[in-house]
């Protein structure tokens, strides 16, 4: 498998981030490099393997149904950029 | 050509939960904006999500209502996009393991019962509210971190009114095992639904287009109807169905092209790592099912068997938990169940449908109405002054008792009394003494009704009819 | 006094030979001396320090019982939430964000009283090993300026090493702690996944992170452990396991103790002179009585490949949230709100946490999810196996932390391959979720080398046992850099 400019600029849509041209050709690049390196995986043989999603098995973490006190708005508000009458504030999106 | 319509619908219903599924924050709707909420439901830096034990359990709940089997080991997953309203911007929800899966719903159409595949149902978080205004998006994030059940259905409907009976069924159920509140107006049930046409025989399915936007089932039922006649008129003039997403719009009664589905649809799902294996044991599925009602079927078909009421009519009482309720309280405060059903399935429907009110509305009481009857039943009122009692009864939510009495409402069953009311009438009426003298039997009719009248309805009409032949005949 | 330890500063402040204002004035002085070379620090807040110190002072003079950390200057790495100071992860794109919140850790160390100087650069989100990708200032080794202190807790384990804080916290991802704190000769601990909860750690790859302790020897180490270990239930993968007296580890005879030596951390691209330092370190416990025994990891030789996978991944995902909306840097210009995420994030993120996105995002993309992201985890599983096997034999696993000594500064810096390979050591580990210690245990041309120990999951008296051991054998962990 081999990363072209395409995929480059592919994935770079879906992470809402832009490059120069001249960027998108280092990214190209170290992308190769790295997804090179990491071919080596193909030499395992992980069938029957299951997955492993985390490093220990952990069941049922889980909370009783019981209300907390939610947070004050202005100490959740105070880092965003453009806030108005207690919302987020963004610029307009059309559907 | 003759076409056939697939249906699928994908149904998400808010869990009636008191905290959202990853944080303590309340669900409660309402509320001024973003105050409920905390770093978790608003994705600051550093927030991690813990799974509410209810979730799971009012997830299974419904899974075991709609007849689904429990995956007994699952885990979570993260759906990656980008939207204002998402403060993680991914949502935290099941892909390769959903919680229940391949359940059914019956739906009774003109060909008999038949099943809706349920394919699997998943939980997973709601997203917070962008409002969009003249001036920007404001985005409150109340609703961020809202419990849900995605219900995804097999494409086993194949018209826009099989749809419609699926999701009236389907909510009833929800319902009835209080999973949810489903109240499509505050956005606690909605309905996205993928449509195709193929030739009818063929077995393979056409491009599908997903609806979605549709805010009553009504709108469900139109926005399916016109797509389907879209695409096969799109088919006819020769054109390709391209997989799409379209918004109902229901003042111009139209769906209207969203987004392409290839375009940015890549999700990038994989086990979402904050969290851990959810497992559910024999004992808490048991547990969980323990605690299911009766549902709506099993009601029904018991409403025909025990009480002896109609099809039709069980199919209507049942058709909600509370106007269920509502009715098993009345015979239970000792009316008939047939009674109890002709008053309900008559007077109380028809008065909340004139008023656009819900059963959940109602100030009539159970036991009100079972009193109601009974005053009618042991000669107290007439069925005609019943129905002027139920007026007031809706109005205030006062005891009938009260209400005859305070009106004078209750029956004249004294014959000396009504026979004078007759004779007045009689003298009052010599043309109708006439007619009935030379066979216009139908002349004692009006004389009746004159005599009710004269007595405001409180005659007792089996006393009025008796007598009224006996004066005619006298004369 | 900035070269002495947590403990012995406890036992000075218990004995009335000095008070905490004192201290904590003290130390800041020795910020100010310092750190403009040294570049440790993002934000110091003097005024919370010295409060702090003033009330523990009250609470000793009214005679009430304190805890150990009681009153004594730490800080804490800039990726760690303390409520109303900023948390920048060291990246513009949260230049301005002040937290609302807490982080649990943070709270541990509030409820025992520790003096909280301020927050500790790092490698943007933690993405490096060298601390040079901050968007802020480098940090620099005490023992040579013109040398990295390793990262991403370059500023972590740069404050301890020079006298800037008497321990400090960091988090590891793929060494994040071990590796500077090797590079730089202190202690580090990444603990086994779930011992501290991450709840407030801003998350680069939620399966690998850790917080952990930096400090000048293992004793201290005991007692920082013990302070903020624990279950928390905001964390769904904090272990609800008792948290033991690590302090009844010290002291202790390792006698026909088994320490196992994995053969392929000591082959191709270890320097030889590290080599050497390390082989030292097994003659020292070879002497006190430990049995020494080669062992094999073979599928080591993947754990870098994984965790390139599993760690950009998760981090592409993890960093969605960075979007200009809610909080942290908006561009200032922009057509839509796609546009506002596309500026802000490309304006707001260094190179490296690009690069990571990137290859995240392509990682998980449509097609390649099962080719690399499953594949990825299939083989964790096998590196778990492993090393559950691996301890059925063996007590710990001792490896060099890292192949080298500290490189000067910008020497890898254009080469992200190169760079991830001083992670070699450390990052299995992390894939495994078992914990290990760095503990100096030499030096190369006056830099310091550092010895990993790694022990099994949830075993980390046994590195406390086995670490302290050979402390108390060598004179490694008293060295100071003379800045």
């Amino acid at each position: 498998m081999s990363v072209t400019i395409r995929d480059v600029e592919y994935v770079a849509k879906l992470a809402r981030l832009e490059f120069t041209e001249e960027q998108k050709q280092k990214f190209t690049e170290d992308l190769n490099g790295i997804l090179n390196y990491v071919e080596m995986l193909n030499e395992v043989d992980t069938e029957n393997v299951e997955i492993s999603i985390g490093a220990y098995r952990v069941e049922n973490a889980l909370r009783d149904d019981v209300v907390k006190d939610s947070f004050d708005r202005d100490s959740l508000l105070k880092n965003a950029p453009d806030s108005q009458d207690g919302f987020v504030k963004v610029p307009k999106v059309i559907e | 050509m003759e076409f056939e319509a697939i249906i699928g619908l994908e149904v998400h219903a808010e869990l009636s939960t008191k905290t959202k599924i990853y944080c303590g924050c309340t669900t409660e709707f309402g509320g001024e904006q973003n105050t409920h909420c905390c770093p978790v439901c608003m994705g600051l830096p550093g927030a991690l999500p813990v799974l509410n034990k209810e979730v799971v359990t009012y997830a299974m709940k419904a899974g075991l209502a709609l007849n689904c089997e429990i995956n007994k080991e699952t885990y979570m997953a993260r759906k990656n996009y980008f939207y204002p309203d998402c403060p993680k911007n991914y949502q935290i929800t099941q892909d390769e393991t959903p919680l229940c899966k391949n359940g059914y719903v019956e739906i009774t159409t003109e060909e008999g019962t038949k099943k809706i595949g349920i394919q699997r149902i998943h939980i997973e978080e709601d997203a917070g509210k962008a409002l969009h205004r003249e001036d920007g998006t404001y985005v409150d994030f109340n609703r961020s971190g809202v419990p849900l059940i995605e219900i995804v259905s097999k494409p086993d409907m194949r018209t826009a009114q099989e749809a419609k009976m699926y999701l009236e069924n389907l909510k009833a159920i929800l319902q009835y095992t209080e999973v949810s509140d489903c109240k499509m107006e505050e956005g606690s049930l909605r309905c996205d639904a993928n449509v195709s046409v193929r030739p009818k025989g063929s077995t393979e399915f056409g491009v599908k287009t997903e609806i979605k936007n549709m805010n009553s089932f009504k709108a469900v039922e139109k926005a399916i109807e016109y797509e389907i006649k879209r695409q096969i008129e799109a088919i006819n003039r020769g054109e390709k169905i391209v997989q799409e997403t379209r918004r109902w719009d229901e003042t111009k009664g139209e769906t209207i092209v969203m987004r392409s589905k290839e375009e940015a649809h890549d999700y990038r799902y994989f086990p979402e790592p904050d969290m851990v294996y959810l497992v559910v044991d024999d004992e808490w599925i048991n547990n969980v099912k323990n605690t299911l009602p009766e549902l709506p079927d099993k009601k029904r078909a018991r409403y025909i068997s025990e009480y002896g009421l109609p099809e039709y009519d069980a199919s209507i009482l049942t058709s909600s938990k509370a106007l269920a309720a509502f009715f098993e309280d009345t015979v239970k405060e000792g009316a008939s169940p047939k009674d109890a059903s002709n008053w309900i399935m008559g007077e109380v429907l028809r008065t909340l449908n004139d008023r656009e009110m819900s059963i959940e509305d109602i100030k009539v009481q159970p036991k009100h109405l079972a009193k109601l009857i009974e005053l009618i039943n042991n000669g107290t009122i007439t069925g005609t002054i019943a129905k002027k009692v139920f007026k007031d009864m809706f109005e205030t939510g006062d005891d009938p008792e009260k209400i005859v009495k305070e009106k004078g409402m209750v029956q004249i069953s004294d014959e000396n009394a009504i026979r004078d009311i007759v004779n007045k009438v009689l003298d009052e009426n010599p043309q109708s003494v006439e007619d009935y003298k030379n066979g216009k039997t139908k002349a004692m009719g009006f004389v009746v009704g004159q005599v009710m009248k004269a007595s405001k309805g409180k005659a007792n009409p089996q006393l009025v009819n008796k007598l009224v032949e006996e004066e005619l005949q006298k004369r | 006094m900035h070269t002495k330890t947590l403990h012995e500063i406890r036992e000075l402040i218990n004995k009335g030979e000095v008070s905490c204002v004192e201290l904590t004035k003290n130390t800041l002085e020795r910020i100010s001396s310092v750190d403009d070379k040294i570049g440790a620090y993002l934000q110091i807040d003097e005024e919370g320090a010295l409060n702090k110190a003033k009330e523990v002072d009250e609470k000793i003079r009214r005679g009430e019982e304190v805890s150990f950390l009681a009153g004594i200057p730490m800080a804490i790495k800039d990726n760690i939430c303390v409520e109303g100071l900023k948390t920048t992860c060291a990246s513009k794109i949260l230049e301005n964000f002040v937290s609302p919140y807490d982080a649990h850790v943070t709270k541990r160390l509030k409820q025992n009283d520790a003096v909280i100087l301020g927050k500790l650069n790092m490698d943007e989100f933690a993405m490096g090993s060298s601390s040079e990708n901050s968007a802020f200032k480098k940090v620099r080794n005490p023992y040579d300026l013109e040398r990295v202190p390793g990262g991403s807790s370059g500023g972590s384990a740069a404050a301890v090493a020079a006298g800037e804080a008497y321990y400090t916290l960091g988090s590891d991802t793929g060494g994040s702690i071990r590796q500077p704190a090797s590079l730089c000769g202190v202690v580090g601990l990444k603990p086994t996944y779930g011992r501290i909860s991450r709840y407030g750690l801003v998350a680069f790859a939620s399966s690998l992170d850790q917080i952990g302790p930096f400090t000048k020897d293992v004793e201290d180490c005991a007692h920082v452990l013990e302070a903020i270990a624990g279950y928390d239930e905001m964390d769904s993968t904090s272990a609800k396991k008792e948290v033991e007296d690590y302090t009844r580890y010290l002291n202790q005879d390792i006698k026909g103790l088994k320490i196992g030596i994995p053969k392929e951390c000591f082959g191709e691209g270890l320097n030889e002179d590290v080599r050497k330092e390390i082989e030292n370190a097994i003659a020292v416990y070879r002497k006190l009585g430990a049995e020494i025994k080669e062992i094999s990891l073979p599928m080591s030789k993947y754990a870098l490949a994984v965790y390139y996978i599993l760690a950009s991944s998760e981090a592409s995902s993890n960093l969605a949230r960075f979007d200009g909306i809610r909080y942290g840097y908006r561009a200032d210009e922009f057509e839509d709100v796609v546009d506002l995420y596309v500026k802000s994030r490309s304006k707001g993120f260094g190179d490296e946490v690009k690069r990571r996105i990137m290859l995240g995002t392509y990682a998980l993309s449509a097609g390649y999810y099962d080719a690399y992201y499953k594949k990825a985890l299939k083989v964790r599983t096998l590196i778990i196996n492993e090393y559950k096997r691996a301890f059925e034999d063996v007590d710990v696993i001792l490896t060099p932390t890292s192949p080298t000594v500290a490189f000067k500064i910008g020497e890898k810096s254009n080469n992200p391959l190169e760079m991830y390979l001083s992670d070699i050591y450390t990052v299995p580990i992390n894939i495994a979720g078992v914990p290990a210690i760095s503990i100096p245990a030499g030096f190369v041309g006056g830099l310091p080398v550092g010895m990993q120990l790694i022990g099994n999951y949830f075993d980390e008296g046994t590195l406390i046992k086995v670490g302290h051991a050979f402390e108390r054998e060598t004179e490694f962990s008293k060295v100071r850099p003379s800045i």
